[in-house]
């Protein structure tokens, strides 16, 4: 269709967008799932608390989980509401508009989420 | 079509079966799913803040309307992981789009096995009045 040409960044970007997107869903699958019957379902959110996050976060283990989780959820999310701003936002300074406040808000949430998985230290804040 | 544009409703009419249903669902769940870790990541950010300014944030969820919005969650994620790797597979072997409504069938059946658990899981809690 005439109109929509241009609209769709064809090329090197998209493919490599496609196939993150089926990627880090095959990955995604295995680790969002086993963290949401762990942490929803193993423990529920009645119990969670500082405590029990300062106890996963003991080791290196659940950190890094954590924080490759972050990453491809984040980065997944982001680039599937690209697409969808993509498909129902026609006019060009609205798409660039939409596009960078979700780029921005991505990277912004990425840099929180990120430092706090690095950085937390329960230490600080014990009695 | 409106000058190459689609409409919302001639979206809705497009083609209007089940894998057009498939895919709204797909997005949908996706786009629910993202706005949750957004607001899981600003949550999370308040552990640096110490454990009373982290289990006062999280006190917000230990609610009935939680519980509920849990559900949901459990539904988006479920359904948007076995949805995308239906269509991944589908993808990686061409061939197969031609039994898209049997996979559509099948990858229904496994959400639903796996969701139904979870949702009475959380449901009973709830029920007992634990929330």
């Amino acid at each position: 269709m005439a109109s929509y040409a241009g609209a769709r960044p064809s090329g090197r970007f998209e493919v490599i967008a496609w196939l993150f997107m089926r990627v880090s869903g095959i990955v995604l699958l295995v680790m969002a799932m086993t963290h949401l019957v762990i942490m929803h379902y193993g423990i529920t959110v009645n119990e969670l608390s500082f405590d029990i996050v300062a106890q996963r976060w003991d080791g290196p283990f659940w950190r890094l989980y954590d924080f490759v989780l972050l990453g491809l959820a984040l980065f997944h999310g982001a680039n599937g509401a690209r697409v969808v701003i993509n498909d129902y936002v026609y006019s060009k300074g609205w798409r660039l508009l939409s596009t960078t406040l979700l780029v921005t808000a991505s990277v912004v949430l990425m840099i929180i989420g990120a430092w706090v998985v690095i950085t937390f230290d329960a230490a600080r804040f014990a009695v | 079509m409106t000058g190459g544009r689609v409409t919302f409703r001639e979206g809705l009419r497009y083609r209007g079966g089940l894998n057009m249903y498939a895919w709204a669902l797909h997005r949908l769940t996706g786009l629910g799913v993202l706005a949750f870790l957004a607001v899981h990541i600003i949550e999370t950010f308040f552990l640096t803040l110490g454990p009373d300014a982290y289990n006062a944030a999280i006190s917000i969820y230990k609610s009935p309307f939680f519980k509920v919005a849990e559900i949901a969650l459990t539904f988006a994620v479920l359904y948007h992981a076995v949805n995308g790797i239906r269509v991944t597979i589908q993808d990686f072997w061409p061939a197969l789009w031609r039994y898209e409504r049997a996979f559509i069938w099948a990858s229904a059946a496994i959400f639903v096995l796996a969701f139904v658990p979870l949702a009475i899981l959380s449901i009973l809690p709830l029920l007992r009045g634990e929330y």
